[in-house]
């Protein structure tokens, strides 16, 4: 019963995915004989503003959607998903995957006119990437030097091997480069710089005006040949979501990308011809919401316990009715479309059975007091998105069902990640778990044992296992990508087995765009891109 | 020389007040659970526990809530309000830069209210249970009882998407940059919208109070006496009623300075407008303490300079109030 209604749920998400490919595919096809267009201001939706808009030092899609399009890293990903290069023109790893070299595109001038060379880019992976980027300082831990031979080759040095996949797959978000002789002396933290960016990218930083908008212009020494196509790109800062919804539809705004509109705006505005909404060009965005377990409740220590939670909620009808078409059931912690790890064998599945989330609780020994309560548990929902706290509604109410009670405790963002990463003042947490395109750069982390208090969106349930810590650190070493793949494999087959933390949902961010850009969405991850190429019709 | 005694005891007697509502705000905020670098992890998406520990050194957090107190109330009797720690700029120039769109919102649907409640009351006031009452006072009720965000998201939804005629939002129109007389138009236009959301509920408000304190004025024993006068209605109403009918208006305006400062917050974020409400709001997101700490300030230094003008107003209105004490 259960199965069928899965694959009717599958069938209709593959037509509604056909049909928005379509949709989008279409227009593109219709106006491919039309030449690009020059000129156009392009405004796009800035829901929270961040304290800087360098990508070397923050890497978060909050930044890159306004950094991403002045500052450019050394690698991008392309159309198909595969690593193209943007200010390295070739790279070559040595078999022990120690020595990595990168060959600099020659001709590239900073902003302010100064030539960009491999000096910029051993100053931002020593001093940003290796020493604040979050990410990047995990990701660069073993970076010991990078030796800058000529002005246009870059050689980084590990400690350890570093896979070139990984490497790779990781510097389209973390390899932006940001300009040495503004940032060589002062503290970077402080830089002014930060707020007022200055990179090699198609668009220059113009004025930002906190609160409002933010305004970078078309940089007419771009290195690309006749790019970029737009004068101007804007960010209207909106805040509400609702007042966000009501600017794109009239036309004050043209993107809102990461699923900045609400589910009910954005099913809205989907029907209408005058808007694009699509998952396509957030591939490299994928996340999973999460419950998260604490060990250091005895009943959640118990593994039958964990599997019965597991079992007592319905997650397609969830999905059916809250979440729509843009969401499907997850498979733990690797998502579906990472395409270069996702598992034919994902290990363990719960699929919706109360019968047995009933016997397994009481195996356990947990059996129902009076009133058919068998314990109490605090839920922690995280304040990012409405969908994580109608999922927390729905967890109580099914969880109630199998006899264990709920108490839901909201916090505010600080709040949320003290509570869970830093004082472990919670029972289960609810969240998401962001996918950057390699496991090894923030999924791992969740299970990893050994994460100091306090590091957000890591292993703090309180739960070591030392097969699947040594997994995990022979993959992070492993050069050869099929072995990788393997051990990535097994990785995902051991977090599902064990369930510290339990990944049911599998979402990618919408983008909402006016039917009027063209070559939009073409890349896995186009919000965050330098938009070189994007144009608007008349 | 009496009004200036009048300024400097009112300005002596709120410096213990603002020191108090520092204080206490700052130890609340103790209590609410993370801090400015949990807040700034939650924006990133994560980072690891050695970034945390150098951004908590970086703003100054690794000393005792004491130490951290002292340091602001020494920093703030030299009249250094601190750094905000999300916009990296200090905490003065970044509340400048933000004071005029909320003064500007504050001050357009503060007089739109008084007037048109002042106009609305006394006509409802004259025809009290005829008809233009009877449609007043229901207005009025519809107007209060609705809540501004859904007023604010109906209004853009009918004027800015099917009529066109008006922005959905933002302080002025940035694609194309203005100048001069055409740039206070524009900024004009783009308040229209959220001057009557906001101004809308506080009219209701003013034109209940005018309307009740007309009544009551209309029955007193000068207004017979004016009419046995021979005066005809308007100008008994205008020269004698309303004078003595304003003065619980002009109360009522000096104690919603205040709120309106904070009450625009919603209306802000329907209509993107970047005022101190909003500011706020993001301080306490954010745990930007210094920030916060320097709105508070700033707004009650706003709401004592409002409630000197009241009481002037006051000596004005009503020359008792200045000869009598």
């Amino acid at each position: 019963m259960t199965s069928t209604h899965l694959e009717i749920n599958r069938r209709r998400a593959l037509m509604t995915s056909a049909a928005i490919a379509a949709s989008v595919m279409f227009p593109e096809r219709a106006f491919a004989e039309e030449t690009p267009r020059k000129g156009g201001i392009f405004t796009v939706h800035y829901g929270a503003e961040q304290r800087m808009l360098n990508p070397s030092l923050q890497a978060s899609t909050g930044v890159y959607i306004i950094g991403g399009k002045i500052q450019e890293q050394l690698v991008d990903l392309d159309h198909a998903g595969k690593p193209v290069g943007v200010l390295a023109e070739s790279w070559e790893s040595t078999p022990d995957g120690r020595t990595i070299t990168f060959h600099l595109r020659k001709g590239v001038t900073w902003h302010d006119g100064k030539p960009f060379t491999s000096a910029d880019v051993a100053f931002t992976a020593m001093a940003m990437w290796k020493k604040i980027l979050n990410y990047g300082s995990t990701l660069q831990l073993f970076l010991t030097a990078v030796d800058t031979p000529d002005a246009h080759t870059a050689i980084f040095r590990y400690e350890r091997p570093m896979p070139m996949d990984l490497l790779l797959r990781a510097l389209p978000d973390l390899g932006y480069i940001s300009p040495k002789h503004l940032y060589d002396s002062g503290d970077i933290r402080q830089n002014p710089v930060n707020l007022a960016p200055v990179g090699t990218g198609p668009f220059k930083f113009t004025q930002y005006e906190r609160g409002q908008f933010i305004i970078a212009d078309r940089n007419p020494n771009y290195w690309r040949p006749n790019a970029p196509y737009l004068d101007r790109i804007v960010w209207r800062v909106v805040t509400d979501r609702a007042a966000a919804a009501v600017q794109v539809e009239a036309g004050q705004i043209l993107y809102s990308g990461f699923s900045g509109l609400t589910i009910s705006d954005t099913a809205r505005l989907a029907k209408d011809k005058r808007f694009i909404v699509t998952t396509k060009g957030n591939e490299g965005n994928a996340r999973t919401n999460t419950i998260e377990f604490n060990f250091r409740r005895k009943e959640l220590a118990d593994i039958r316990v964990r599997r019965a939670i597991a079992h007592a909620i319905n997650v397609p009808f969830f999905i059916d009715n809250f979440l729509g078409d843009f969401a499907k059931p997850g498979t733990g912690p690797i998502p579906s479309v990472s395409t270069d790890f996702f598992p034919k064998d994902t290990g363990p599945q719960y699929a919706y059975d109360k019968a047995k989330a009933v016997k397994l609780l009481d195996e356990a020994g947990f059996k129902a007091g009076s009133g058919g309560t068998r314990f109490s548990l605090r839920l922690l929902p995280a304040p990012w998105g409405e969908d994580i706290s109608l999922w927390a509604t729905y967890v109580q109410q099914q969880l109630s069902d199998v006899g264990i009670k709920i108490e839901i405790v909201r916090n505010d963002g600080g709040g949320y990640l003290k509570s869970v990463y830093a004082d472990h003042n919670f029972d289960l947490a609810s969240g998401w778990h962001q996918y950057r395109n390699d496991p090894a750069v923030s999924t791992t982390v969740w299970y990893r044992s050994g994460q100091p208090a306090g590091a957000p969106w890591t292993n703090q349930w309180g739960w070591t296992d030392e097969k699947i810590d040594k997994i995990i650190d022979d993959a992070a070493t492993e050069v050869d990508p099929v072995k990788r793949k393997a051990l990535y494999g097994e990785f995902e087959r051991r977090a599902n087995e064990e369930l510290p933390v339990w990944m049911p949902i599998e979402q990618i961010f919408q983008s909402v765009i006016n039917a009027k850009a063209r070559n939009h969405s073409n890349t896995p991850r186009w919000g965050s891109a330098s938009w070189y190429d994007l144009w608007l019709a008349e | 020389m009496r009004l200036l005694s009048l300024v400097g005891r009112r300005l002596a007697a709120s410096i213990p007040t603002l020191l108090l509502i520092l204080i206490g705000l700052f130890l609340l905020l103790q209590f609410a659970p993370g801090d400015t670098v949990d807040a700034m992890m939650a924006q990133m998406g994560g980072g690891d526990a050695a970034t945390a520990k150098s951004l908590r050194e970086f703003y100054g957090l690794d000393l005792s809530v004491s130490a951290q107190l002292g340091n602001y109330l020494w920093r703030l009797a030299r009249f250094d309000l601190g750094f905000s720690s999300i916009y990296g700029k200090p905490v003065l120039t970044v509340i400048a830069e933000r004071l005029p769109a909320t003064l500007l919102l504050m001050g357009a649907a503060l007089s739109f209210a008084f007037f048109f409640g002042l106009v609305f009351g006394v006509i409802a006031a004259r025809g009290v249970n005829k008809w233009p009452d009877t449609l007043i006072s229901t207005l009025g009720l519809i107007f209060y009882a609705t809540p501004s965000f859904w007023f604010g998201l109906m209004a853009i939804v009918v004027f800015s998407i099917y009529l066109q005629w008006l922005p959905a939002g933002g302080l002025e129109d940035i694609t194309v940059m203005q100048t001069g007389l055409w740039r206070t138009l524009d900024i004009a236009r783009h308040l229209i919208l959220p001057t009557l959301t906001l101004g809308l509920i506080y009219l209701a408000i003013y034109l209940r109070i005018m309307r009740a304190s007309m009544l009551e004025v209309l029955n007193l024993d000068f207004v017979r006496t004016a009419r046995a006068k021979g005066l005809d209605d308007t100008r008994v109403v205008i020269k004698h009623v309303l004078r003595n009918a304003l003065l619980p208006m002009v109360t009522l305006i000096g104690l919603q300075a205040g709120t309106m400062l904070g009450g625009s917050v919603v209306v802000e974020s329907v209509f993107s407008l970047p005022g101190l409400g909003r500011l706020a709001y993001e301080s306490v997101v954010q745990r930007d303490l210094n920030t916060l700490l320097g709105i508070v300030f700033a707004s009650a230094l706003v709401v004592i300079a409002v409630n000197l003008a009241v009481d002037i107003a006051y000596a004005r209105l009503d020359p008792r109030i200045t000869t009598g004490v």
